[in-house]
């Protein structure tokens, strides 16, 4: 099926692609990615066509950029991605406690996404804020810093009296 | 509270790692309070008379090009991302009369494990890095330039974005900037999630819109660069620290730091201290003072082991690191590793070094890009390895293993992730062996509890 797009979401991919030279429309494809999943939840194979029509190039050289990048949804996760850091210099301060009191917390494994649909729980590579540690990623765009047990707490239960 | 309002409650607010009174004649992080980032304010605490001064616009006679890499050289300022090459002979590189399209381009894919400074310069001193590019871009001869921003951090990328909205509507950047007729374009990327494109040429890669696997050097960037035109690639930090060596001149800078080490560097300090942040400092500066900034190891804790510029540089014990100095110089003749992108790992006594360098090495692993074979297949061979050594299934020939693989990737691959997944292991096992062998002998970890 073919994916159509939003006025308002061309004009995104418009003010990216005007970043670049004319003949290189190509460079705006992370962009669009990430402003396709912003808007869609993941970036689906019709995502991938609309894109490379978008910016003229081939679908594959599309599928190449969301494979290769850690941040890409290839399939649909929940309402509230969760990417926990894991990496040294965090789980030195308690990442690898606040990947494991979230899989409690929320009651699925790393990698799952509850059966409301609410949140998928991932661990992640370092997100360039290891003086924040524990640091967690939320959908992509929002960080936030020094996750101790409790704050993870209040976030989960804010974001799900939010979403109700 | 909707969504938004909940999750900017957790956003990091800048007081514990940038706005605290510990930094040592801070130029870079000077005066920044978290609300004052804008262009006013930047221009309130002198900014943008460094780019006013080299176009002649303060009422002297402006720098030519070669003024401005003749003080740059004259500062010893040395990339900040982590190899450390003198910044002034690298734009000295740049072939100025190439009658073509050249680019100038900001690495900011800030993902070395340990590193955040260059986040806190664009999200509270944007405009810093703007100022330093435009001085860059005039320099070299460059009108167009990318800022390459780790997608982890988004809010920076906006943050750095709206600064350019300003810097635009000011004159700063566009064309005939300041009524010159210096022409210069300045626009924000992003990653989303690659390691990798922290290194030059894969970042290129990524900003021409493809998977970011490192391009075979040489070329090399100065002449076959961005879309195949002569480009210039510095790091952020480099950048920031180009307005204060211009608006106070070169040996100013020089006499900051000490020989051939010029200028503060900002490390960020991670892991086991009370304090950790970003601190910036005079080069030169004690560890030992650096430690002391953050506080000290945690209470009741021993200072064990210091990775001193980011998690590829080799491991350092804690005795040796408090008789070093914080500069390029000391940490590689004396401490034998790398002040690379000034991300200072401070590890204690409760800390087992195989558990440590299990997850660098499966960090490396995850984020080889896998074009070359020695990378891709010995970077999970380490990661293998050191996994079955932590949960005690370690055989009496791993060590020795351990060591052939890494030789056998260091100095044959494409890029240096590779020798940056080797390094940390042979730096484990030239001081921390005695670990290793007690886990391969008895099965269990010989520190005790990691806490």
């Amino acid at each position: 099926m073919k994916l159509s797009l939003s006025d308002a979401t061309l004009a995104r991919f418009a003010q990216e692609v005007a970043k670049f030279p004319a003949d290189q429309k190509q460079s705006a494809v992370m962009a669009c990615l990430a402003i396709l999943q912003q808007e869609q939840g993941w970036v689906s194979p019709e995502g991938e066509q609309a894109v490379a029509d978008v910016l003229g190039m081939p679908v594959m050289a599309v599928h190449e950029v969301t494979t290769f990048y850690n941040m890409y949804n290839q399939k649909p996760v929940g309402r509230f991605k969760l990417n926990v850091c894991t990496n040294l210099p965090c789980q030195l301060r308690g990442g690898q406690q606040a990947l494991e009191h979230l899989e409690k917390k929320l009651g699925v494994s790393v990698g799952g996404t509850t059966a409301d649909g609410v949140f998928t729980l991932q661990p992640s590579e370092c997100q360039g804020a290891c003086a924040d540690a524990p640091v967690m990623l939320v959908n992509d765009r929002h960080m936030c810093s020094f996750m101790s047990h409790d704050k993870l707490d209040q976030l989960i239960d804010s974001l799900r009296t939010a979403q109700a | 509270m909707n969504v938004e309002q909940i999750l900017s409650q957790f956003q990091a607010t800048g007081l514990e790692t940038c706005f605290h009174d510990r930094h040592i004649n801070a130029q870079i992080y000077a005066g920044l309070n978290g609300r004052n980032w804008s262009l006013k304010d930047y221009e309130a605490r002198g900014g943008y008379s460094a780019l006013r001064k080299i176009l002649g616009r303060d009422g002297g006679e402006g720098l030519t090009q070669d003024q401005v890499i003749a003080t740059v050289k004259e500062s010893g300022l040395r990339g900040r991302g982590g190899a450390g090459f003198p910044t002034g002979l690298k734009w000295s590189f740049m072939p100025r009369q190439f009658p073509g399209q050249k680019y100038l381009v900001c690495n900011s894919d800030e993902g070395e494990p340990g590193t955040c400074k260059d986040r806190d310069i664009m999200m509270y001193n944007p405009h810093i890095v703007i100022e330093g590019m435009a001085i860059a871009a005039y320099a070299m001869g460059i009108s167009v330039g990318y800022n390459y921003i780790h997608g982890e951090i988004f809010q920076v990328y906006e943050r750095f974005q709206a600064a350019l909205e300003e810097a635009r509507a000011a004159g700063y950047l566009g064309d005939g900037i300041m009524g010159s007729s210096f022409n210069f374009q300045l626009h924000a990327s992003h990653g989303f999630g690659a390691y990798i494109c922290g290194e030059e040429t894969a970042l290129l890669e990524s900003l021409e819109g493809k998977k970011g696997q490192p391009r075979f050097k040489p070329p090399f960037p100065a002449s076959f660069g961005l879309y195949g035109k002569p480009t210039t690639i510095n790091n952020t930090e480099t950048f920031a620290a180009v307005p204060w060596i211009i608006r106070n001149g070169g040996q100013a800078y020089l006499e900051c730091g000490k020989p051939n080490n010029g200028g503060t560097k900002i490390f960020s300090v991670s892991g086991d201290v009370e304090r950790p942040g970003n601190y910036e400092i005079p080069m030169g500066t004690p560890f030992a003072k650096l430690l002391e900034l953050c506080g000290g190891v945690r209470a009741g804790r021993q200072l064990k082991a210091v990775i001193p510029g980011g998690s590829s540089s080799p491991v350092i014990p804690g005795q040796l690191m408090m008789d070093l100095t914080m500069d390029y110089d000391s940490i590689a003749k004396e401490g034998g590793s790398m002040l690379g992108s000034g991300a200072v790992i401070v590890m204690d006594d409760t800390r087992c070094m195989v558990k440590s360098l299990q997850r660098l090495s499966y960090f490396y692993a995850h984020e080889s890009c896998g074009q070359c074979t020695p990378c891709r297949e010995g970077t999970g061979w380490l990661s293998r390895v050191v996994d079955r050594i932590e949960n005690g299934q370690g055989r009496e020939a791993d060590l020795a293993l351990l060591d052939n693989v890494a030789g056998n990737i260091m100095g044959r691959t494409i890029c240096a992730l590779g020798d940056a997944a080797a390094m940390p292991v042979r730096g484990m096992l030239k001081h921390y062996r005695h670990e290793f062998e007690h886990h391969i002998a008895h099965k269990t970890c010989m520190v005790g509890a990691y806490a």
